[in-house]
């Protein structure tokens, strides 16, 4: 297989805010990995603005946010907000985490989030449509 | 080209999207390139290789403070492996470098080796370019984690950090070919660990075995964590830098390097040549078949493909 000349989709993987528990986003992390895909993952304790940053310096073609701390509803209109000073607005913004179920509409329909996943969501369903967005 | 002028005015984004088209060899990378290279050749690079987990990252990351210090810009290219099986990548050495992500005088790049072997990838030395026409003064490019012979990094870098640790093998180690040799200054990272000075004696004694140049590469224990031997690596770095550059020796290594370029693009576009020719004439299927069932042999059979072709008259 020649894998010079292919385009790859890219993905930064972050987890932004004070929660420390970076397991789901590993696992996520692996399966995009297994999936052929590049995933830049930033560690732990992200603020928004480094987020963004590694956004832009990256060349990624998703964002995806791994959030556990309560703290969605601060955390991802701020990168979005950064990304779209950045012109990455384009650039679909996923969150993954414990999300309510109401935060995850209004994340939605103000624009913020693309997409939320939430637990029980199978990482096949976050493939394919990381997959559907890049073609 | 758009692009190539934002670049040039300071543009991030320019930068990285640039980065992109190359490394997924777009059919305007060699315009990109072309529009760029009278803008580059000012920047110093510095290659940091070494074992998986040696530290490398680490070292950057410190590094960076030093040289962000002495006002310094930089850009730093960070390979990680690609899969062999699937293509993908986890490029993780951005979380050691994290702290440098808002300074606006640093620009961190990830990039996947996608099937190239030497330990960097082959969009590296092009996004190096990159990075010098960006207007980077210092560019730092670590490799994958390497084992003994993953050395093309000493063929793009002015200098060449080797990152070793003290439970590295024993003396023979020290010996063998590949990797040992590479180094215009060796690191004993991880210093606080028992060895180190063991370690650290075993490479000097193989250095006094080679008696060959006026630069003998210093051996510079660090503890990357704790950034001891920081200052002291840093300032390697510069000495060996003045020493290249007082002695002609720069000069030669650059030369060295664009006589390499140059064939390889040659190489290169003969490839692409022969193999449009081939996939337009022919396919390679029943061939295949033929020698697997051992009617035919590999060598003959590539004479014969090449013999069909006709090649342009220059």
């Amino acid at each position: 297989m020649d894998m010079s000349s292919k385009r790859k989709i890219r993905v930064l993987v972050a987890k932004p805010g004070l929660d420390g528990h970076d397991r789901g986003a590993k696992v996520v992390a692996r399966a995009l990995r297994d999936a052929g895909m590049e995933v830049i993952y930033t560690g732990l304790h992200q603020t928004p603005e480094q987020v963004a940053e590694a956004a832009l310096q990256e060349d990624v073609d998703v964002v995806g946010l791994s959030i556990l701390s309560g703290a969605h509803m601060t955390l991802v209109p701020r990168i979005k907000e950064l990304l779209n000073e950045r012109q990455l607005g384009a650039v679909p913004l996923l969150v993954g985490g414990i999300i309510p179920e109401e935060d995850a509409l209004a994340l939605k329909q103000s624009g913020c989030a693309d997409r939320v996943f939430t637990p029980g969501d199978p990482l096949e369903s976050i493939v394919s449509y990381i997959r559907d967005r890049c073609i | 080209m758009q692009l190539v002028t934002e670049l040039l005015g300071g543009n991030r984004r320019a930068l990285a999207r640039l980065i992109t088209l190359v490394e997924n060899g777009d059919p305007l990378k060699n315009e990109i390139l072309q529009s760029l290279y009278p803008h580059t050749g000012k920047a110093y690079v510095i290659g940091i290789t070494g074992a998986p987990g040696s530290g490398k990252s680490s070292l950057v990351d410190r590094l960076l403070q030093e040289m962000r210090g002495a006002g310094l810009t930089v850009g730093v290219v960070a390979v990680d492996p690609n899969s062999p099986f699937t293509g993908g990548a986890i490029l993780g050495d951005r979380i050691r470098m994290q702290d440098h992500a808002l300074d606006r005088g640093v620009f961190i790049r990830s990039m996947g080796t996608r099937g190239s072997l030497g330990g960097l990838s082959r969009a590296t030395r092009e996004t190096i370019q990159l990075l010098d026409a960006f207007g980077k003064d210092l560019i730092l490019v670590e490799t994958v984690g390497v084992g003994q012979s993953e050395v093309d990094i000493v063929k793009t870098a002015d200098t060449t950090v080797v990152v070793l640790t003290p439970a590295g093998g024993d003396s023979v180690q020290t010996l063998k070919a590949g990797i040992m040799e590479i180094a215009d200054i060796f690191v004993i990272n991880k210093a606080d660990l028992p060895g180190t000075e063991r370690a650290a004696a075993e490479v000097s004694a193989m250095l006094d075995l080679k008696s060959c140049c006026d630069w003998r590469p210093p051996v510079v224990p660090a503890v990357s964590t704790r950034g001891e031997g920081i200052g002291a690596l840093w300032q390697s770095v510069q000495e060996h830098r003045e020493y290249l550059e007082k002695s002609g020796r720069l000069l030669e290594i650059r030369k060295e390097r664009i006589s390499r370029e140059l064939t390889e693009q040659v190489e290169h576009l003969v490839k692409t040549m022969v193999w449009e020719k081939i996939k337009v004439r022919m396919t390679l299927g029943s061939l295949v078949e033929e020698i697997a069932l051992r009617r035919r042999d590999p060598y003959s059979a590539a004479r014969e493909l090449l013999a069909q072709i006709e090649f342009p008259v220059p």
